[in-house]
């Protein structure tokens, strides 16, 4: 099969709906959401595209997929094509298509959205990626590297560490990676809920580095059970990716009423532990019919979605903007609101209130109006006069992001950081000390799955370079 | 997988287990603990390392039985595994020479003084330690303490072995006497025991340094779920701790926030003990 409509063809498909469950259904289960393009809705979406020469949505992946190649191959009906382009420059496919922010990446700079609607491509990275999981015998063989006969440590399973294991193994170096927790994936295990991203979707992922010679070591913790000055001796290179640390704390009063989780807590109780997953789960969690969460990223959407399916009535966002100005995707803010959740915007929390025996009984709060812009191009919320009122609520949960973790970096004092307690990388993961490179959180705070991987990528590359001399 | 190469009862609930461990074994300090998950499915539980052997490549934990989920990390026999050990977390004891020091266990808290008691000694301190429990067979580690100590004291609340009464009996005793009074004192216990201590030695202005057990999740300062308010700032017990100044630390919102879980792990408890009990039946 060819890919050869016209232009004036392509423009006339209309974008593809992504089929999904129904809400009423979702919103009690953790059944994943989307249900993934057909055959033919991917066919008919990889013909939108127009296969143009400035190739726009590459420069706006930070893994930079060749995304043409893809979808052409695709269009094509050679899915085996398509998987060795995509696997070819994104280590985890299936998890990109589920959990990256298209539509202010590659979406965003295609030139179908001038006017009317973006190729999906996420959509389609799915589709390609999920088909190359069920069709194992079908794919290109991958050519075994020459082994180098160097070898990299790497510092934490999320998606930096796994992106950055991927490539190195590709290249031919002998990778370790250390895990702090007990299990695989890091925050796209612990932190992103299954409807979103089932776990069978890292499994698979975590396999394929397996099967590039790729070892994992889970149960050590950089900084305590191992250093990186041990690391430094025993590899001859390092990747620290080892994620987001300490939940930044409010700071209002109450803060420590029974009821009040961070959203790590809450999420690695869920999703880590099983918490309320099953009816005698180990791992105990609060239920209660009131949720307020606090926040407007990826991050409250997950706690707030997650409050919902484990039965709460009232399952609401707490945000001091409005809704133009939420850091979360589209489409979970969507989702969410299909879902039954309430979204109290331009409301900023003031105080946790609690009962005589220390529960959380409400959250009070101010509302808030938007003034001019702050240094992050967002207008900047201020306090109405006059205007506190309390939301009844059973459980609060703080998402409003995370600070440096200390642990590694309070044993290796020699790698620099910034006053925020991050560490000092340049633009390809070079640290302060020679060999050890990094990447993800550590570096950029709170970011996303895919500039953590971009950081891998790039980091792999450096590596591999750094390796030769 | 880490194996289990002894497990003995040291009393009612309370079992000492040594499991291979190389990599803790060598990097534990004392005052230093592990998160450990028995099998898939298993709650992640922090307990204190109360001793290692760096040569043998061992660690010793003291655990005491009573939730569901220690219970049954209590019963892997000698040979079986435990699939999840992680650590050594927390920070580690600051040990100096104080000159007299009183250490002060109660219950299981007992056994997390052993390492900070072996420690204290080792850096040259005058020990008085004193141990408490409800009644003699549950005070635990009397010998090995013993041994590290100039002066033993054993305190029971039913009088059926040394002092009748509390640890802050003998405790407070020592402060008034001007030729015993302590620099320092470690306290491990209750959280009940632990505040009298610190109401104790708050007025003679004793330092004084506890180590917490709040509720963990990883252990490792990403959930935030063992906040403790530490005089105006709330500190993670798994990163800034487990050790604080006993005369900063608000006793009461600890104690309150151990009981969040209180009725649902009543419930699995209920749960599991039919499930123990159909069993036994069959």
């Amino acid at each position: 099969m060819s890919n050869d409509l016209s232009p004036k063809e392509r423009m006339a498909i209309d974008r593809v709906h992504m089929p999904e469950l129904p809400a009423d259904e979702r919103s009690t289960n953790f059944e994943e959401v989307n249900l993934g393009l057909s055959a033919d809705q991917a066919l008919s979406e990889a013909q939108r595209c127009l296969q143009c020469k400035t190739r726009n949505c590459v420069a706006g992946c930070p893994v930079g997929v060749s995304i043409p190649e893809f979808i052409d191959a695709l269009a094509c009906d050679d899915l085996p094509k398509a998987a060795q382009i995509l696997r070819g420059d994104n280590a985890l496919p299936a998890v990109c298509g589920r959990v990256c922010p298209q539509e202010t990446q590659c979406e965003a700079l295609c030139v179908r959205g001038k006017k009317g609607d973006a190729v999906a491509i996420g959509y389609l990275e799915r589709y390609v990626a999920d088909w190359a999981m069920l069709h194992p015998d079908r794919l290109l063989k991958e050519a075994k590297p020459e082994p180098t006969g160097k070898s990299v440590a790497v510092v934490g399973c999320g998606p930096a560490g796994l992106t950055a294991a991927g490539e190195l193994a590709r290249m031919g170096h002998q990778v370790t990676i250390f895990e702090a927790l007990h299990d695989t994936g890091g925050v796209l295990r612990y932190g992103i809920p299954e409807f979103r991203l089932p776990k069978e979707i890292i499994d698979r992922e975590v396999a394929v580095l397996a099967e590039l010679g790729v070892t994992i070591e889970c149960n050590v913790i950089i900084g305590k059970t191992l250093t990186v000055a041990e690391l430094s001796e025993d590899y001859d290179a390092v990747f620290i990716a080892n994620g987001a640390g300490l939940p930044t704390m409010l700071n209002i009063p109450g803060e420590n009423l029974k009821g009040v989780y961070a959203a790590n807590e809450f999420l690695t109780r869920v999703n880590l532990m099983e918490a309320g997953r099953k009816e005698d789960s180990a791992t105990p969690i609060l239920q209660r019919d009131e949720v307020a969460v606090i926040g407007g990223g990826n991050t409250a959407m997950d706690c707030v979605r997650t409050a919902r399916r484990l039965g709460a009535k009232r399952a609401m966002i707490i945000y001091r903007r409005g809704e133009a100005e939420m850091p979360a995707r589209i489409e979970e803010i969507k989702h969410a609101k299909e879902e039954g959740v309430e979204f109290v915007m331009l409301t900023a929390p003031i105080a946790i209130v609690g009962t005589e025996d220390g529960w959380v009984s409400a959250l009070r709060c101010q509302k808030m109006e938007l003034g001019p812009a702050d240094d992050s191009g967002r207008r900047r919320p201020q306090p109405v006069a006059g205007s506190e009122f309390d939301i009844p609520a059973g459980i609060v949960i703080n998402a409003v992001g995370t600070n440096a973790n200390p642990l590694l970096t309070a044993t290796a004092p020699d790698l620099k950081l910034n006053k925020w307690g991050n560490v000092v990388a340049d633009e390809e993961g070079q640290t302060s000390i020679p060999g050890v490179f990094a990447g993800g959180d550590i570096v950029r705070g709170g970011a996303t799955v895919i500039l953590a991987m971009g950081d891998g990528k790039r980091a792999a590359a450096a590596i591999n370079e750094y390796l030769k001399r | 997988m880490f194996e289990v190469v002894s497990n003995e009862i040291l009393a009612e609930n309370l079992h000492k287990m040594v499991l291979v461990a190389p990599r803790i074994a060598k990097a534990r300090k004392a005052g230093q603990f592990v998160m450990v998950r028995l099998a898939q499915g298993e709650e992640r539980i922090p307990l204190t390392i109360g001793d290692a052997d760096p040569a043998a490549g061992t660690i010793t934990l003291f655990i005491q039985a009573i939730g569901a989920s220690t219970r049954k990390i209590v019963s892997t026999p000698v040979g079986g595994f435990i699939r999840d050990v992680a650590g050594p977390l927390g920070k580690e004891t600051h040990i100096t020479n104080w000159g007299r020091v009183a250490c002060v266990g109660g219950g299981v808290g007992t056994a997390v003084l052993f390492p900070l008691v072996k420690a204290l000694a080792e850096a040259g301190n005058e020990i008085t330690t004193i141990i408490g429990g409800r009644s003699e067979r549950y005070v635990i580690l009397a010998d090995e303490l013993g041994a590290l100590s100039k002066n033993l004291l054993i305190t029971t609340e039913d009088g059926s072995l040394g002092y009748k009464g509390f640890v802050t009996g003998p405790l407070s005793e020592m402060i008034a006497d001007p030729a015993r009074a302590p620099q320092a004192v470690f306290a491990v216990g209750p959280v009940p025991m632990m505040k009298a201590v610190a109401n104790l030695t708050r007025e003679p202005g004793i330092e004084t340094i506890v180590s917490l057990n709040p509720i963990m999740i990883d252990g490792t300062g990403m959930c935030g779920g063992c906040r403790v308010q530490v005089g105006t700032e709330t500190k993670f017990a798994c990163v800034d701790g487990p050790e604080f100044d006993a005369h900063l630390v608000d006793f009461d919102g600890l104690s309150d926030r151990l009981t969040s879980y209180r009725k649902e792990e009543a419930a699995r408890h209920a749960a599991e003990g039919c499930k123990l009990a159909k069993e036994v039946a069959k």
